[in-house]
């Protein structure tokens, strides 16, 4: 079987995110205030074959673990879904 | 015969030829190593410079981790071969888990190119063994992600086994303890992120980084 998965990277807590606080900074002048906490971090999509979704799941989090997020520095969320399957709990029909 | 000091070029590695030129200023024998080959070819040191490695995709050092070369280095190091780490290389050594903690964005959000200067805190390793604890040297930094962080227990460790080898005196970019260069717990491989090959010659404002690469080819 085939699933997608999605890996949400984000720096840890007390490191450095210059993008982050540089955005923030920036909106004000944009006339966006009130908001806080931005943080940028990074998204990495692919496909992977496994048996069923726990494999499709472990799989995924040992690739995220070892390679793709510097533990140090980083965390990430894994979401595994089967190839096709709506990701963000809409239908996924277009109208 | 001249000691040989081989130097890893991945694509993106842009520091190489400084590496040789101060190797062979100081009587060495600089020979570039390429990534892919799965073997040293019998030198006796390894440098792993500056640079892009793979274009610090996802981040610096994480693909280059998987490069042949790097087992090979990694044979090297664990049987007590001299390696040293060079900013990008740093990173790659903290990323193939030859060093200890990583190396984040600069506090100040800025690019940093500019001399810096560094104090000698231990003369035990294989960068630091002509140096004088104490003394102070003159050499370029030239990076974004040189903000140097690991835990506190792994913190508390360098200092209790005298592992921060370099630090800075005016931390230019955040690095916990003023942290610019460490080594392992054999102290044969050390990272750093100031360029000492850079600074070999007083032409290029400072001859101090000799002491630092004279030393990696006395440890060979």
């Amino acid at each position: 079987m085939k699933f997608d998965v999605l890996v949400d990277v984000r720096l840890r807590g007390g490191i450095a995110d210059p993008a982050g606080a540089t955005i923030e900074r920036a909106l004000p002048a944009l006339g966006y205030d009130g908001v806080a906490g931005v943080t940028v971090g990074k998204t990495v999509r692919f496909t992977i074959e496994a048996a069923d979704e726990a494999e499709a799941s472990s799989r995924s989090e040992d690739l995220c673990a070892s390679f793709l997020t510097n533990p140090v520095i980083e965390d990430a969320t894994v979401t595994v879904v089967p190839t096709g399957a709506p990701t963000d709990g809409s239908t996924g029909a277009d109208s | 015969m001249a000691t040989s000091v081989g130097v890893v070029v991945f694509p993106g590695t842009n520091c190489e030829m400084d590496a040789v030129a101060a190797v062979e200023r100081l009587g060495g024998d600089g020979r570039l190593l390429w990534h892919g080959d799965e073997d040293l070819a019998g030198v006796d040191a390894v440098i792993v410079p500056g640079g892009f490695a793979h274009g610090d995709y996802l981040r610096p050092g994480a693909i280059a981790r998987f490069s042949p070369m790097m087992g090979a280095i990694a044979r090297f190091a664990a049987d007590g071969g001299p390696v040293v780490g060079i900013c990008n290389g740093f990173q790659v050594l903290t990323e193939a888990g030859l060093l200890p903690g990583a190396l984040q964005k600069n506090q100040g959000l800025k690019f940093l190119c500019q001399p810096s200067v560094l104090r000698v805190e231990s003369s035990d390793s294989s960068l630091t063994r002509r140096a004088t604890v104490g003394s102070e040297l003159s050499v370029p930094i030239n990076h974004f992600e040189g903000n140097y962080t690991c835990d506190a227990e792994m913190l508390a460790r360098l200092r209790d086994e005298d592992r921060i080898v370099l630090r800075y005196v005016d931390n230019p970019n955040g690095s916990v303890d003023d942290i610019a260069g460490v080594c392992n717990e054999g102290r044969n491989v050390v990272g750093l992120m100031p360029h000492p090959e850079r600074a070999c010659d007083e032409l290029l404002g400072s001859a101090d980084g000799a002491v630092l690469v004279g030393s990696l080819l006395d440890a060979a």
